[in-house]
């Protein structure tokens, strides 16, 4: 069992792992590996906003035959995180496809970030965003244009403020 | 009695051997499960996971093709979730493979095609990213396109344990694993033999061989051309398969037939060469005798086998018999005994070589074996490349009235055509040294201990209160074995045969692809096209190469006598080392 708090995002955990063990595939037996990295490929794509109707299906299905036909442990073990938090978890896997939310708010093509009436206009955020999406007058309130923003989270580290929030 | 076990296979009892996979008594209790890296002549590898199985008390599935069998086991092939995990995996390998079938060279010749076919996939459900590297199209003879490559291993194990050549392995990792010669050499610098049995048994077209097909139809079609072709002995025993027909059928007639309709002017039998080369192997083969040496003497027909030997054993160099192969013997008659009779430019003469090997595509292009400054074999075919020209052309093969080969290069004995077994250069060498060095007419001439498909077969023969020992070898993983004895004792043998593919020409790299209800060399169907070969020679009324008329013709009015000036010149060539990146000299001194 692991124990992880609620700032961490479930399909996002699942990747983590599978990307991990995707990386450790020998390359022997089909179902790793080839079947890890269609999953993993599936969950970049939810994890980006990408998910469809019938994702979740396709994952547990994919999984479970991996699991039993998989030639060596690596590959028999390596759905299981995937499958775990499915278990568990799977009203996050369905906000992730059909609201587009990551609750956790860690996955980038899922969240906004916005500058509240926190700021105080020190322009911190603005001159280290690398895509200049930040604009606004000295000592004033800034703002963040969500259409060049890259979701970096680079200003959100910056600022001093708190003023910056994941929507 | 023997003793037997019972097994429950899909809830129905069967009573089988024990000491034996699940796949092997299912085969024999009359299920055959899906496979695909599975051959039974290859080690196990238990890899592409087609072949799972559900057993009762296990919990995951198993390969039946590395799982034993044991008492009371209970077997399930075709449950559901057994064959949604089956057509997952088939899936899974489809995913990674080029969408291209229609234009593909192995359409409707693919075990993943009918794999994929008869596991149900009618949609996709995992679609992704596709592997992606460049084609090697620097080799003579073998083009290998790893994105069509499903990793089953069975080139791999084919070239590392039949043909001992170990050119390919796996490089790299996970998804990233690909299908190469050491360092991702090309294969051109490669130690690949261009024997071509990757190509035998690649389930994809991940190997083919270099297509020589539209450059010859091209040339057919040129009126400033003569066209001459000659046919080796195992394609007319092997191409009807191609024309779905059964494993065994000599369709020599046929053939000459379809090669006169497709633009050939004249077509040649190799057989006839073959004579050749065994009148020139033979004396060959006594002037080393008599002179004490240097013995064993190695036969050098097979193309393969002379580049092993040139990379593996230069050290034997001076064993290896310096006959040119029949068909480089054949293609230089043509552009010069031949071109002299009709009075032609040999440089007007295109010198086709219909062949079973993608190897003869390699050995045309060996410098050493260019006459008067002329390539002799311009263009080589193999009996795949053959089989799709004929219906290219429109050719109905099955139903054409049968032709008989062309004079003067056409008539050959039935030691000429047992050339395409493992054996036959020995047994025909054997026939005609038997007589040139006795006088007297050998009786016995089916030489049944160096027929069949053991990997190694030794003989005796007396000549002359004489014993010759003889060994004879198939596949470049046997020859490895004989040379090894030969470099301990270089008494051990007096003449040895040798032959790159398994079972001899007959399974050459070029042959027509196993079909739906075979597998790549099948030894079953190997054997029937050695019957057709051995028929063949039954048949003929002259048996012995020193017979052949036109043989005997040809030395008359042009070579004089075996072993004459002239013979050197035209029909016997030099080996040298050959060292691709990696390869270690066993004649340098480490000092």
């Amino acid at each position: 069992m692991i124990v992880i708090d609620e700032d961490s995002c479930m399909v996002d955990i699942a990747k983590f792992f599978l990307e991990f063990t995707q990386n450790e595939s020998c390359g022997k037996c089909t179902p790793c590996r080839e079947g890890t990295k269609r999953m993993f490929e599936i969950l970049t794509r939810i994890t980006e906003g990408k998910g469809e109707p019938g994702d979740i299906e396709k994952l547990e299905r994919l999984g479970r035959m991996i699991q039993k036909a998989s030639l060596c442990g690596l590959g028999q073990s390596a759905p299981n995180p995937v499958l775990s938090t499915i278990k568990n978890f799977r009203e996050e896997y369905e906000e992730h496809i059909h609201q587009k939310v990551c609750r956790a708010r860690v996955c980038a093509g899922l969240i906004t970030f916005q500058i509240t009436e926190q700021c105080t206009g020190c322009a911190a955020c603005k001159r280290i965003c690398p895509v200049a999406a930040i604009s606004g007058s000295p000592k004033k309130m800034h703002a963040i244009d969500p259409e060049k923003c890259i979701r970096c989270g680079l200003c959100y580290e910056t600022c001093k403020f708190n003023a910056i929030e994941k929507v | 009695m023997e003793e037997h076990i019972t097994i429950t296979i899909n809830d129905k009892i069967h009573r089988v051997k024990p000491d034996q996979t699940i796949m092997q008594a299912a085969d024999a209790c009359g299920y055959h499960i899906p496979r695909l890296c599975y051959h039974p002549k290859l080690s196990i590898e238990g890899a592409c996971r087609v072949c799972i199985v559900q057993v009762e008390g296990i919990k995951n599935y198993v390969a039946s093709c590395c799982y034993p069998v044991a008492d009371e086991m209970k077997i399930y092939t075709n449950h559901k979730e057994i064959r949604q995990a089956r057509r997952d995996i088939v899936e899974l390998l489809l995913d990674n493979h080029p969408e291209d079938c229609h234009t593909c060279e192995r359409d409707g010749n693919c075990e993943l095609q009918r794999l994929a076919y008869a596991m149900g996939i009618r949609h996709r459900h995992f679609v992704g990213q596709r592997k992606s590297y460049e084609k090697d199209l620097s080799s003579t003879s073998v083009i290998r396109d790893p994105d069509k490559c499903i990793l089953c291993g069975r080139c791999v194990r084919m070239c590392s344990e039949i043909q001992g050549v170990h050119c390919l392995g796996q490089a790299y990792r996970g998804f990233n694993t690909v299908v190469m010669p050491a360092f991702n050499m090309p294969f051109a610098e490669s130690v690949c033999t261009t024997c071509g049995q990757c190509i035998n048994v690649c389930p994809t077209a991940s190997f083919v061989e270099k297509n020589y097909t539209q450059e010859l139809f091209e040339k057919l079609n040129d009126q400033d051309l003569i066209k001459v072709a000659q046919v080796a002995p195992s394609v007319r025993a092997a191409i009807g398969e191609g024309f779905g027909l059964a494993p065994g059928r000599n369709m020599e007639g046929q053939l000459v037939a379809a090669l006169k309709r497709m633009g050939f002017d004249y077509v040649f039998d190799t057989q006839f060469s073959a004579d050749l080369t065994i009148m020139e192997e033979a004396s060959e083969f006594l002037e080393r005798f008599q002179a004490k040496g240097p013995l064993p003497m190695i036969t050098s027909c097979s193309s393969a086998w002379m580049k092993y030997m040139e990379q593996f054993y230069p050290d034997l160099i001076e064993n290896i018999s310096t006959c040119k192969s029949p068909m480089s013997m054949g293609a230089a008659m043509t552009k010069t005994y031949f071109a002299n009779k009709i009075k032609a430019d040999p440089k007007k003469i295109l010198s086709v070589a219909v062949m079973c090997c993608t190897a003869k595509k390699y050995e045309a292009a060996r410098p050493e074996l260019r006459v008067n400054g002329m390539r002799s074999t311009d263009i080589v075919i193999t009996t795949r490349e053959t089989v799709w020209m004929i219906k290219s052309a429109g050719i109905d093969f099955l139903n054409i009235k049968p032709e008989k080969f062309d004079e003067p290069l056409g008539l050959s004995s039935g030691a000429g055509a047992i050339f395409g077994v493992t054996g036959g250069v020995m047994e025909a060498a054997i026939r005609t040294a038997y007589e040139l060095y006795m006088g007297e007419t050998l009786i016995d001439i089916e030489l049944s201990d160096i027929r069949g498909f053991e990997g190694i077969k030794e003989a005796q023969v007396v000549l002359d209160g004489h014993e010759l020992r003889l060994a004879v070898a198939h596949g470049l993983g046997n020859a490895h074995r004989v040379l090894e004895m030969v470099r301990q004792d270089r008494d051990r043998f007096h003449f040895v045969e040798v032959m790159g593919c398994p079972g001899g020409c007959i399974g050459g790299g070029g042959q027509p692809y196993a079909t739906a209800n075979s597998i790549p060399l099948d030894e079953e169907c190997l054997k029937l096209r050695a019957q057709a070969l051995y028929g063949l020679d039954r048949e003929k009324t002259i048996r012995r190469s020193h017979e052949n008329p036109d043989v005997q013709r040809l030395y008359k009015e042009f070579l004089g006598k075996p072993l004459s000036e002239k013979s050197h010149k035209l029909l016997h060539t030099h080996y040298a080392e050959k060292l691709p990146r990696g390869i270690v000299s066993p004649n340098l001194k480490v000092v």
